[in-house]
């Protein structure tokens, strides 16, 4: 019985943290494809994005099946310390964006930027190498952080398969939603759902980082929603505190 | 102006400083206090649970310890705007 609810509860966390990091950061990449798209091509667009598919999906099989060899306690400190920081990282961008400190991440405006940028490299080849470079290093890199969070999250919780899944869901969500908006990608709530995951990421992490270091949590994986509660609730004081010190909101984007 | 460069250096050279300048911005970029605090922890951490045997005071330390990283970066980040 409470084998089942420590394996549910962990499940919830993980399918919860995965589809809204991989949401967030297709939503970071849609719009450097879309850009490409309306600008340069819809052909070149999407040849760079199969292509940085393909590549994460080959980094994907090789890295997976490579991370079952590690001993495991190693791999929950390594994962544990490697989605501490991330999460930190994403969560202290969070907290500043909603504290009015720094500007929130406008998508239209990079859509606006990426556009410009690239009307500035004049005519267009036949093989547009620009444009191909473009698509293919927004959908990389962005979908970098989504095959480490999968693998992450996947290989430490034993549930590789189900975070693939998940991160494919939000991927097509997320792509599904972009096609029928076209470009209006600034309606998604970008920064509650960058919060959301650093809560996740920073409890994930403070979990593995103690597995690995042999730690006894209260209530074994139970503990992990219980970590989501402490960091969302002081998320929420660090949010107060700073929102009451800051001088002006930033109003610039970016 | 072209403002997407030709890198003319070899592939594999390319790849191995993309692969390098990812990792450096994913886990260190422009808040290396995170990146020094976390080692930090760790190192707390398991001095409290393997050398002074006390696991409840290692939880306890790994999560405000945590919680005062974050609000530290962070107030960190407001100073600088």
């Amino acid at each position: 019985m409470i084998g089942a609810v420590n394996g549910s509860t962990t499940a919830i966390v993980l399918v919860g943290a995965v589809f809204l990091a991989a949401a967030v950061e297709m939503v970071e990449a849609l719009t450097i494809v879309l850009a490409v798209g309306h600008t340069r091509g819809w052909r070149t667009a999407l040849e760079g994005t199969g292509v940085a598919v393909v590549a994460l999906a080959a980094l994907v099989a090789v890295l997976g099946p490579a991370l079952v060899h590690v001993p495991l306690s190693v791999l929950r400190l390594v994962v544990g310390v490697v989605l501490l920081i991330f999460g930190l990282q994403w969560l202290r961008k969070a907290v500043l964006r909603s504290a009015g400190i720094k500007a929130k991440h406008d998508e239209d405006a990079i859509y606006a930027e990426m556009t410009a940028r690239l009307a500035l490299t004049g005519e267009r080849p036949p093989r547009d190498r620009v444009a191909f470079v473009v698509a293919f290093k927004g959908v990389f890199l962005e979908g970098l952080e989504i095959v480490v969070a999968v693998v992450t999250l996947g290989t430490s919780a034993h549930r590789l398969g189900l975070a693939a899944a998940t991160a494919a869901v939000a991927v097509v969500v997320v792509a599904a939603s972009g096609a029928l908006v076209a470009r209006q990608l600034s309606s998604v709530p970008e920064n509650a759902m960058k919060m959301a995951v650093g809560v996740m990421l920073v409890s994930y992490g403070t979990f593995w980082t103690g597995e690995g270091l042999r730690v006894h949590w209260p209530g074994g994986d139970v503990m992990i929603a219980g970590l989501v509660v402490v960091y969302a609730l002081a998320t929420a004081v660090v949010v107060r505190l700073l929102a009451s010190g800051a001088r002006e909101p930033v109003g610039a984007p970016r | 102006m072209n403002p997407f460069p030709r890198d003319d250096k070899p592939l594999a050279a390319r790849l191995l400083e993309g692969f390098g300048r990812f990792w450096w911005d994913f886990l260190v970029g422009d808040t290396p206090e995170i990146t020094l605090s976390v080692v930090g922890i760790v190192g707390v951490t398991a001095l409290l649970r393997d050398v002074v045997h006390a696991n409840v005071a290692a939880y306890v330390a790994l999560v405000a310890l945590s919680v005062g990283t974050l609000a530290l970066s962070a107030a960190r980040g407001s100073r600088r705007g």
